[in-house]
């Protein structure tokens, strides 16, 4: 277990204006009693709405931030007593924060990052020649950081925070305001780490596509809160998402037709489009069922949708 | 020097070094207000005799254009990238790096200064001397003197930024205590006049209680010989003793900072 954090808080004195001169403080609990474990190797899929507590929850596992409550550690440390010995064994990306030299070419941040962490030279070229081959970074590793695109910086800030060959990576909305091309290329360098097996990823994001190309497991955080810790399949058997059949037909659809295992759900275009919803039947047998009941034009099985399920989670959490 | 340090001091020196016209706008700046500086001691000299409390012609030359040259490499005036990065939240950033924020910062400012004083440090001097003529030391050990007590000033300077920089972790925005900061650490640190002129009382409570003196006034006397040998070495002590007060001041407010740290935005 690398990860491992109990009954984790962190509470916020928010102080709001009441009458003219009066003040009234409030305590506002930004997380509120996580428990959470991590085993080495894994890839984790952190989400939750917007001011849900996920990134107070990465800055009290990378000891920027004093837990109000609850106990923490990470490689064996705990992280705000031992932020700097922790420092050297996990790398933490910040989307919207850099920790690249403004100034200063990207090359150059990664030479400096060599010397702060004192990375053997053979160790550091051999990690920048992999995150250049996969990421691309030649065209602009001569380029001063205030000139890079997001995209760019992006990829900059990935391999800035591996150089050292970090335990622990902590990635805090990496993909966030890029593009499709860049997203991927994210996406395509993460699933690398993984597969090779190095780094133990702690991912949060709003992306429901990074969760599904890349998360085996699936912690929602929401109000503070755990809501879901476990597989995308287990989110959708709880949530009951269910496949759907959509079928267009030649003729109308018989009013009062059912089939065994699948609910009719919609039935649109002058009664010539048909949506199904299975229950509890294998997709090929309702649609054996379905082509001897009607005379079929065309037919599409479509998988539930994860935005539907986190959406309808967020709202009956809230 | 080990070779973090190096590499720290190398980035500092470089980025400043990008920044060409900056440089030079600034080098002119100075010398501009060098000149003015220069004439107004000087005739405030002349109307009493030729010296200005115990500054010669040439000493009162020396004194306004390494003064202007100082102020660059120095750098009092400008604040570190701290206070932005806490107000911005960026500062996550340094406190995830092995190494204590406080000492990354203080070679990378070296590094600036060493930039400065290669550019912005030489153009008034070289002026000066051309258009004045600047005093020259007796003592060759004048010129060892006055390089330590530059190096212990830019310290001594950065020590005082940096804890202006931490105040942002409590107010956010610091532009007030940095306005307090650039009035008082001109006015006391001998930028504006010579704190000889002051009465003995007052100049000898500045030498003593506050690190202003060390900023520039230290290095300055020690250039233009005032008191022997000797008494040069007592006012790097005096800079050594600050420096080292100072440090230990930001090591202790940094500690409590980031304790009720609250990082800025989501």
């Amino acid at each position: 277990m690398i990860i491992s954090a109990r009954g984790l808080r962190k509470e916020f004195t928010v102080s709001r204006k009441v009458g003219r001169f009066r003040r009234e403080r409030h305590v506002v609990s930004a997380v509120d009693g996580v428990d959470l474990t991590v085993e080495r190797g894994e890839l984790l899929g952190y989400i939750g709405p917007n001011g849900a507590g996920k990134s107070t929850t990465l800055k009290m596992l990378t000891g920027v931030l004093t837990p109000s409550a609850g106990e923490v550690s990470v490689c064996g440390l705990e992280p705000v007593a031992k932020r700097t010995t922790l420092a050297r064994r996990i790398g933490v990306v910040f989307g919207q924060r850099s920790q690249l030299w403004w100034d200063l070419p990207l090359e150059e941040s990664f030479s400096l990052l060599r010397h702060i962490y004192r990375v053997p030279e053979g160790d550091h070229a051999a990690r920048l020649k992999q995150c250049t081959d996969l990421l691309g970074l030649d065209e602009f590793q001569r380029t001063p950081v205030r000139q890079l695109s997001l995209g760019q910086r992006m990829r900059g800030e990935l391999t800035a925070a591996l150089l050292h060959g970090p335990e622990v990576l902590f990635l805090d909305e990496p993909t966030i305001g890029l593009d499709v091309l860049s997203k991927q290329a994210v996406r395509t360098f993460l699933a690398d780490v993984d597969k090779r097996g190095d780094n133990t990823v702690v991912l949060t994001t709003h992306d429901l596509a990074d969760i599904e190309k890349l998360c085996r497991r699936l912690v929602v955080i929401d109000h503070g809160r755990v809501v879901h810790d476990g597989t995308l399949d287990e989110l959708h058997a709880r949530y009951r998402s269910r496949r759907t059949i959509v079928a267009d037909l030649d003729n109308p659809w018989p009013e009062g037709l059912t089939l065994p295992g699948a609910v009719v759900t919609a039935v649109e275009a002058d009664a010539r489009r048909v949506t199904l919803t299975l229950d509890g039947m294998a997709a090929g047998e309702v649609v054996a069922a379905l082509a001897q009941a009607v005379s079929l034009r065309d037919l599409s099985v479509q998988e539930p949708d994860i935005e539907d399920v986190v959406a309808r989670l967020y709202r009956d959490e809230s | 020097m080990a070779r973090v340090q190096t590499a720290l001091v190398a980035a500092g020196f470089r980025r400043y070094a990008t920044y060409r016209q900056a440089t030079f706008a600034g080098a002119f700046t100075n010398t501009v207000f060098g000149y003015l500086r220069c004439y107004i001691l000087l005739s405030v000299a002349a109307t009493a005799g030729g010296t200005m409390v115990g500054y010669d012609r040439s000493q009162l030359v020396s004194y306004v254009w390494l003064g202007q040259g100082l102020l660059a490499v120095v750098n009092s005036w400008t604040m570190l990238d701290l206070a932005e990065r806490v107000r911005t939240g960026d500062v996550v950033a340094d406190l995830l790096r092995p190494v204590d924020p406080l000492w990354t910062y203080l070679w990378t400012d070296i590094g600036r200064a060493a930039f400065a004083a290669l550019t912005r440090f030489v153009v008034p001097l070289v002026v000066g001397a051309i258009a004045f003529g600047l005093y020259v030391p007796r003592s060759l050990l004048t010129y060892p003197l006055f390089v330590l007590s530059t190096l212990l000033a830019i310290v001594v300077c950065f020590a005082c930024r940096y804890l202006i920089g931490l105040t942002a972790f409590w107010l956010l925005d610091i532009r007030g205590v940095m306005m307090f900061w650039v009035f008082v650490s001109g006015a006391a640190s001998g930028l504006y006049f010579p704190l000889a002129v002051l009465p003995e009382w007052l100049s000898t409570v500045l030498w003593v209680a506050t690190p202003f003196p060390s900023l520039l006034q230290a290095p300055l006397d020690i250039a233009v010989e005032r008191g022997g040998t000797g008494h040069a070495l007592l006012v790097c002590l005096g800079q050594v003793m600050w420096m080292v007060l100072l440090l230990l001041l930001c090591r202790w407010v940094q500690t409590r900072a980031v304790r009720k740290l609250v990082v800025q935005g989501g």
